[in-house]
């Protein structure tokens, strides 16, 4: 700016000052490159700390689960907590055998599974297959609404709507008042849009052509859709699945009220079990002192809990990777 | 053009400068403490079953006279004597009498107190307004279906003249006070239980299971039985001397055995000096039978208060 202003005082200016006019000229842009440096170079370490900092909480977590579940396996072999079937850590006699909790957490997981990819490959399909553009558009959003509502929200509606049809459908007598089957059914749902929309975007990148060609031969929309369409984004869709269970293994709150705290080895879904979240949250809400085998028992429950979702999203990348079509 | 990516960057900075900030902000927000007001503290610790009596004369109290600090700890019976035998409290709340042994320590550090009955603890065994078989259950039968590696699972295992119907169990999770007494009063240990029943922390939601299932059976705190007393039916329990059902008149005079028992208050004698604490206990004694029932308690009767206010010298 100055060295402008001076220029226009100065309108006749001599060679030797334009000449000077262009050092300064050039000395402005080489001041102006470093700043530039400067400040690309601030802001990509800043964006380097930002990533960072997820990657040393990660293993912040790793490392603390790791540094409190070996006071724990100090006192209770690997073998009984892997392979116990009771779970009484708060209660007299003792045992660590959490097969209880993982199974618990597993056939809520199983039920959510089934619900979530009977009714999001329905919505996928009819979304990406059946439905006119506009009906996507306003369909698709309203069904990311479902991910949206609060979890506490859903664990409510699952103990006090779901549970009592359960209840008027087989029998108070038989459907305890906390089951695995209301806090599947709802985690189901909670967890739908995760699968549909994946396997939906799956489904539209499959080729026009492939579908053109199968009408070519005669094909309903219905066989486009289950032959052609789902088998070429199968990947997608199982990658979707796997990822939606992953979730529905870490989910807490709807189990928590819904699911029961009775750490039962049942494959009936009517009975009240005790998820695996489910313990963590009793433990650390009540009473239990601080540093004592009880308390640490979450930090192994957490750990157990922190392999299995971490093999499920490896199990879903790879997958991807595995299986993955690309069509050019 | 050049200023426009000239400024970019510097916008950039200023907002990840921003969440920096606000992020230090709220980081250092929480630290914030509210001290320096001149007011006075009556420290109480102890049990966590006497606890949310204490806990809502002391808020009542308190809307009262708010220059009075009371913080209300909840170390266990055991723990709180272990810090107000060295003076460490004014007042302790205790589910159980003093043990000689905690007595002694006392005396050894000058400690005098006095100690105060505030309420009963009783419990009731609660079925299903539609179970018509069962009205009294022993308390060896109560301990072959609650004890720990107890597998009944039928109302017929209880006794042969039962019907033969499931028994599904319900009961208050492993941190309520009800759950230590119960099987402590029962099954001989504290915390010593079966583990395969419906637990819940929500008295409420006890309420709703036992009232919908014919085969129920649980247990929860008198008073809690006493507000759904329409939904519920609750069963007399036999010690081996004959059965007595739980109302306001046999807990309070000890006849409804072993699931019922007084709870307690210990005055340090040295804090009865204080003001504060003179007011609070006369206040606790005074206005306390209301909230006691309202926390799922049996207040005392009337005469049991004066008699109280009269032991700590305060009338």
């Amino acid at each position: 700016m100055t060295s402008t202003s001076d220029a226009n005082i100065t309108p006749f200016a001599g060679g030797a000052e334009s000449a000077l006019m262009k050092q300064e000229l050039l000395e402005k842009v080489a001041r102006r490159r470093k700043r530039q440096y400067r400040e690309q170079t601030l802001v990509t370490w800043l964006l380097r700390a930002t990533a960072a900092i997820s990657v040393a909480t990660t293993l912040g977590i790793v490392f603390i689960l790791l540094k409190e579940s070996l006071g724990f396996f100090e006192e209770v072999t690997v073998w009984e907590f892997v392979t116990g079937t009771q779970w009484t850590p708060l209660f007299k006699p003792q045992h660590f055998g959490a097969l209880p909790l993982v199974g618990g957490t597993l056939l809520v997981a199983v039920i959510a599974g089934l619900v979530s990819l009977t009714f999001g490959l329905g919505a996928a399909i009819f979304l990406s297959e059946y439905a006119p553009e506009r009906a996507r558009k306003i369909l698709k959003p309203i069904l990311e609404i479902l991910a949206g509502i609060p979890t506490v929200v859903y664990g409510y509606f699952a103990l006090t709507f779901i549970t009592p049809i359960l209840q008027s459908i087989f029998g108070a007598d038989r459907v305890i008042i906390f089951n695995a089957l209301s806090a599947g059914i709802v985690m189901g749902l909670m967890i739908m849009p995760m699968v549909s929309t994946l396997s939906e975007d799956a489904m539209v990148a499959v080729p026009r052509s492939l579908r053109d060609a199968a009408y070519a031969l005669g094909a309903t929309r219905f066989e486009v859709a289950t032959k052609v369409v789902i088998p070429a984004a199968l990947s997608g869709i199982v990658a979707s699945f796997i990822l939606a269970l992953s979730r529905a293994i870490g989910e807490t709150m709807i189990v928590k009220i819904a699911a029961g705290a009775t750490p039962n080895l049942t494959l009936n879904p009517l009975e009240s079990i005790q998820a695996m979240t489910a313990y963590i949250v009793q433990v650390s809400l009540g009473e239990t002192p601080q540093g004592s085998l009880e308390y640490q028992t979450i930090f192994a429950v957490g750990l157990l809990l922190f392999v299995m979702t971490l093999g499920m999203n490896i199990l879903g990348r790879w997958v991807i990777a595995r299986f993955r079509q690309v069509y050019e | 053009m050049f200023s426009v990516i000239n400024k970019r960057p510097s916008k950039v900075l200023a907002v990840l400068t921003m969440m920096a900030v606000l992020a230090l902000a709220v980081a250092c927000g929480g630290e914030s403490s509210d001290d320096g007001s001149s007011s006075s503290e009556i420290v109480v610790d102890g049990s966590s079953t006497v606890f949310p009596i204490t806990q809502a004369v002391a808020e009542e109290f308190r809307a009262e006279n708010s220059n009075v600090q009371i913080p209300v700890g909840i170390s266990g019976t055991g723990g709180g004597f272990k810090r107000f035998v060295v003076g460490d409290t004014d007042i302790s709340n205790a589910s159980r009498p003093i043990k000689d042994s905690e007595a002694e320590e006392a005396a050894a550090n000058d400690i005098e107190f006095i100690e105060v009955r505030v309420a009963w603890d009783g419990l009731s065994v609660i079925t299903s307004k539609s179970n018509d078989f069962a009205d009294c259950l022993t308390t060896e039968e109560l301990k072959s279906i609650w004890d720990a590696g107890s597998t009944l699972n039928n109302w017929n295992q209880v006794r042969d003249s039962f019907p033969d119907k499931p028994l599904r169990l319900y009961g208050p999770d492993t941190d309520s006070g009800t759950f230590d007494y119960f099987t402590e009063a029962i099954n001989g240990e504290e915390d010593q239980s079966r583990s395969d029943y419906t637990a819940s922390a929500d008295d409420n939601t006890l309420v709703q299971g036992i009232a919908g299932d014919g085969g129920s059976l649980g247990y929860f705190g008198y008073a809690y039985y006493a507000e759904n007393a329409d939904k519920l039916k609750v069963l007399g329990v036999d010690p081996g001397t004959g059965c007595v059902s739980p109302d306001s008149v046999t807990i309070n005079d000890g006849s409804y055995a072993p699931l019922s028992r007084p709870i307690y208050i210990y005055v340090n004698k040295a804090s009865l000096e204080r003001q504060e604490v003179r007011d609070f206990l006369t206040f606790f004694m005074n206005e306390s039978a209301p909230l006691t029932e309202e926390v799922g308690y049996v207040a005392l009767s009337d005469a049991d208060y004066q008699a109280n206010l009269e032991l700590l010298g305060l009338n």
